[in-house]
């Protein structure tokens, strides 16, 4: 039953593909976007990827979707319809399909326990992670501990996302010189009744979801990464209905820049701290006498690191966006 | 049957290359990143499809529980760092679109392409 | 805690604490100062580790303290060493001439922000060098990637917006294809981490995914190195940068794209996939060759002095590829030591039109004609490097075209000579497109331009010290050989 439930989603995940590349209108593009990550996010949860479909879900069809539109409003909504060089771009990407689908027929098949992947190190991270961390959720382990450099790495990644975003949308607005008018106040959707009653119910709900994948993610799926995009998508709501200079009273810019390189700088010193310690960078193991509860104790630091700089970063970049149009 | 042990890698190959031709193909610079992300997101699917066993759950642990068998923790922990990089080569790719909007007034790459050859 | 052990982390450990707290500092030229002093950590952790390679010192560290293939482990041998003193050097450099240049282009408001990326550039590539794993290299790319978006983005002219859009397209586009190859490896071997990879990989060696996987990866780092013809995003990139950052990406950014290449060609396919070294030879002969010829002819009548240079870059990507596909330990120590030595020809040339830039506005050959009568130092200094960059006898560049055309004639018979003729002709042509340059600058009569006078003293005692180094290492290659010799037997010790 799964199985065929499994190929529909998929079938239907390629016909949206599809949609979105021949929409000519790019808001309808967006939203069928949104709809793509949804199926992907279904996807990954019958394939027993539970964290993996949460993130997909809170990014690809929360935040992915916000920063579109608020691109959108800034620049336009339809598209031209002209294409570049169709048939080079036809052969070419006939021949890479046709050779992915060559190599499929000597992987492993879907499922198959003998496949290497499931031979060398995963079994590995399964069999010692309640010994070494003690910890329920593998994923959390290997994510925190076991390859926490990584993470490390995507922390960082946001990072630099983030004061891109805000370094290119500092810039002077050259079409801005001559008219200096004062920017029209953001009321968001206030007047419309549904929305804001909605929303106000929804809002302190969302938060309380959010703190509860920060620090249930040691046991059950969730982790930094999760809820701080979780409480971001909770505060954009709140933006989007109360107005922005409302949101931005809220949690002033300061305040997200301070999120933004404090979480950063958490983490890197949780790393800095153990070397101290006398440990390797990251081997929490040093933060307690007991090496298990140091590991737990460095996984919930790093997590709560990860949890604000992510918060902050999505936060900055939707304000960046939406204080572009007032200019 | 058989062959559905495929299917998902099929599906990765043609939506990776779907996403591929929007990006090569459509002149429109938030087309273009659209096309990106969808050519990103395939390669999740690729990822998380490996590591399903047959019969397993995913990789949370149960306590008192003996001959439960999980699902691979490693691929599903490398896809959460790359939908985290993909989201942020979105925002910086979006950011600058809304710059080339204001200096150029256009979003079409031939537009663009016109207008430098002008100045 | 005893800092030695720890260089290896520290690398990337120290730009990493220092990047959120230099986007907090508010106060004029206080981020640079904080930029600048932790470039110059980064580069004298690097000397370090380099003096420790060269006392037969192998650096391994595993982070989190997790053995290897079940954690990260980060390594740094002769090669990974070449690397990191030009990243880290050429960052240094690059920021201290920087010091008035960048304060112009860049409002006061977003220098925190600009110097953040340059410091987690300078952390993403130092991050690339020293990992020992597939997808932790893949992490560090994107943030190397991203934070170099951004530092192209700070150029003045508004075409630096579509370029870098092309930037961010071409970067995505390599690094998903890296990402599918490191993918399909895996998913044949079970592991991330590259040796492993290596040992592992023999007994599936002959299967689709595997060669699938090796096609994507070497096309996706091909297209960050910008090799012909995968290049097109580069001349734009580079021409609309401020002319500071071009500085630095010139020097190291792609070169970083072809360590990786490198790294996983030889470590990984070609001792274990059958006929591999073949493909590679095959693959990457043409390709290096035509980026020589094609690249420094369209640089012949180019009239943009920026794009000029950028396009003999690409020339220079093929000199290096050509010598690694040769596959035979003088081609690789050729190939790094023309790693080294052009970043040096090139970092000089490109600091030097950063010094023409402070008082010449559009950087067109008509524009600097005249030049060299008020700027003398700076044209001198681009002279020397623009020697260096040819091949003449006494300069860097001399000494890595001669191992070069060594390692060609090793082959013997026609492909020999053949391949003799085309790295001659590529030095030819760059004979010609210097002299254009010199052309301008010195013989032709200075238009009805407003007076231009020498460049500020700091940026240019800069340009100096690096131009010298051309001559340094010129005269002295001994450390440069060492070092690529030993990184050459290391990759072909992967390949017995």
């Amino acid at each position: 039953m799964i199985i065929i439930f499994a190929v529909f989603l998929l079938t239907l995940l390629v016909i949206t593909a599809i949609a979105i590349v021949r929409a000519e209108n790019l808001f309808v593009a967006v939203m069928l976007m949104a709809i793509f990550s949804l199926l992907m996010a279904a996807n990954f949860f019958i394939l027993d990827a539970a964290d993996v479909a949460l993130t997909e879900a809170a990014i690809g069809a929360g935040v992915t979707t916000v920063i579109f539109l608020g691109a959108l409003s800034l620049t336009a909504e339809n598209e031209k319809k002209v294409e570049l060089s169709r048939g080079v771009a036809m052969s070419i990407v006939t021949a890479t399909t046709l050779l992915l689908i060559y190599a499929t027929f000597e992987k492993p098949k879907l499922g198959d326990p003998e496949a290497p992947v499931h031979q060398h190190v995963a079994p590995w991270y399964l069999s010692e992670t309640p010994k070494l961390i003690d910890i329920p959720n593998v994923v959390t382990a290997v994510l925190g501990s076991f390859r926490a450099y990584d993470t490390l790495g995507e922390v960082f990644v946001v990072f630099t996302a983030c004061i891109g975003v805000l370094f290119l949308l500092s810039a002077k607005n050259p079409a801005d010189k001559q008219s200096r008018r004062t920017p029209p106040e953001s009321i968001g959707l206030r007047h419309h009744l549904i929305p804001k009653v909605v929303g106000r119910l929804l809002f302190p709900f969302i938060v309380l979801f959010g703190l509860y994948v920060q620090f249930h993610g040691e046991y059950g799926p969730g982790g930094g990464f999760q809820a701080g995009a979780i409480i971001a998508t909770g505060i954009i709501l709140f933006a989007l209905l109360e107005g922005e200079k409302t949101a931005l009273a809220a949690v002033p810019h300061s305040v997200m820049m301070a999120m933004v390189a404090g979480g950063a700088l958490l983490y890197t010193m949780v790393g800095v701290v153990t070397m101290f310690m006398g440990g390797n960078f990251l081997d929490y193991s040093v933060l307690s006498s007991n090496p298990v509860f140091g590991q737990q104790m460095g996984i919930i630091l790093i997590e709560a690191g990860v949890g604000i700089t992510v918060c902050g970063a999505l936060l900055a970049i939707f304000h960046a966006f939406a204080a572009r149009e007032n200019y | 049957m058989e062959l559905l042990g495929y299917y998902n890698y099929w599906v990765f190959a043609i939506v990776l290359m779907v996403g591929f031709y929007a990006v090569i193909v459509r002149n429109n610079l938030i087309k273009k990143l659209l096309g990106l992300a969808i050519f990103q997101s395939a390669v999740f699917l690729m990822y998380i499809t490996m590591d399903k066993v047959e019969g397993a759950t995913a990789p949370i642990i149960q306590e008192g529980v003996t001959d439960q068998i999980y699902s691979n923790p490693l691929p599903q922990v490398l896809i959460l760092t790359a939908i985290v990089v993909g989201v942020s080569t979105t925002a910086l790719g979006l950011a600058m679109v809304v710059r080339i909007k204001e200096a150029y007034g256009s979003i079409e790459e031939d537009d663009i392409i016109a207008k430098d050859r002008k100045s | 805690m005893n800092p030695t052990e720890h260089l290896a982390a520290l690398q990337v450990v120290v730009p990493f604490l220092a990047a959120p707290l230099i986007v907090l500092l508010k106060a004029k030229r206080l981020a640079w100062a904080a930029t600048t002093l932790t470039s110059l950590l980064t580069f004298c952790i690097a000397i370090a580790l380099t003096m420790g390679v060269l006392d037969g010192q192998n650096y391994q560290y595993f982070m989190g303290s997790w053995p290897a293939p079940y954690g990260i482990e980060l390594k740094v041998d002769a090669f990974s060493a070449v690397v990191l003193l030009i990243i880290t050097g050429a960052s240094t450099s690059a920021l201290i001439a920087g010091y008035h240049s960048l304060d112009k282009q860049i409002g006061a408001k977003r220098q925190p922000m600009f110097f953040a990326a340059w410091i987690l550039a300078l952390a993403g590539l130092a991050g690339i060098v020293v990992s020992a794993d597939a997808f932790n290299i893949f992490v560090f790319m994107e943030i190397s990637s991203l934070a170099s978006y951004v530092l192209v983005a700070g150029g003045p002219d508004r075409r630096a917006l579509p370029a870098v859009f092309k930037y961010l397209i071409f970067g995505t586009i390599g690094a998903t294809f890296y990402l599918i190859g490191v993918g399909l490896i895996y998913m044949m071997t079970g592991t991330l981490n590259i040796e492993d990879m290596g040992v592992r990989i023999a007994d599936v060696a002959d299967q689709s995914p595997v060669l699938v996987a090796a096609g994507f990866i070497t096309v996706g780092l091909a297209l960050k190195a910008a090799l012909f013809p995968l290049h097109i995003w580069l001349p734009n990139a580079y021409t609309f940068a401020p002319h500071i950052v071009t500085v630095f990406l010139a020097a190291c950014a792609t070169k970083v794209s072809l360590y990786v290449l490198f790294r996983f060609d030889f470590f990984v396919f070609q001792e274990n996939l059958g006929g591999q070294q073949l493909h590679f030879t095959f693959f990457f002969l043409p390709l290096s060759v035509f980026a020589i010829l094609i690249a420094s002819a369209v640089a012949l009548f180019e009239r943009n002095l920026k794009r000029l240079l950028a396009w003999s870059s690409v020339a220079q990507i093929g000199y290096i590829v050509l010598g690694a596909s040769l596959v035979s330990i003088a081609g690789l120590t050729a190939s790094v030591l023309h790693v080294f030595n052009h970043a040096i020809a090139k970092g000089s040339l490109f600091l030097a039109v950063a010094c023409l830039a402070c008082h010449i506005k559009r950087l067109r050959l008509t524009d600097i004609a005249g030049c060299a009568k008020a700027m003398p130092w700076t044209m001198g200094a681009m002279v020397l490097a623009g020697l260096s960059l040819i091949g003449v006898p006494g300069t860097a560049g001399f000494i890595s075209k001669w191992y070069l055309i060594s390692a060609v004639l090793e082959l013997g018979g026609a492909t020999g000579v053949f391949l003799t003729a085309v790295i001659v002709l590529g030095s030819l042509m760059a004979v010609i497109y210097v002299w254009r340059i010199v052309e301008y600058a010195y013989f032709k009569p200075q238009g009805k331009k407003p007076a231009v006078s020498e460049a500020p003293f700091g940026i240019l005692a800069i340009t100096w010290i690096v131009a010298i180094g051309n001559l340094y290492f010129g005269i002295n290659p001994e450390l440069a050989v060492t070092l690529s010799e030993s990184a050459a037997s290391v990759l072909m010790g992967h390949n017995k």
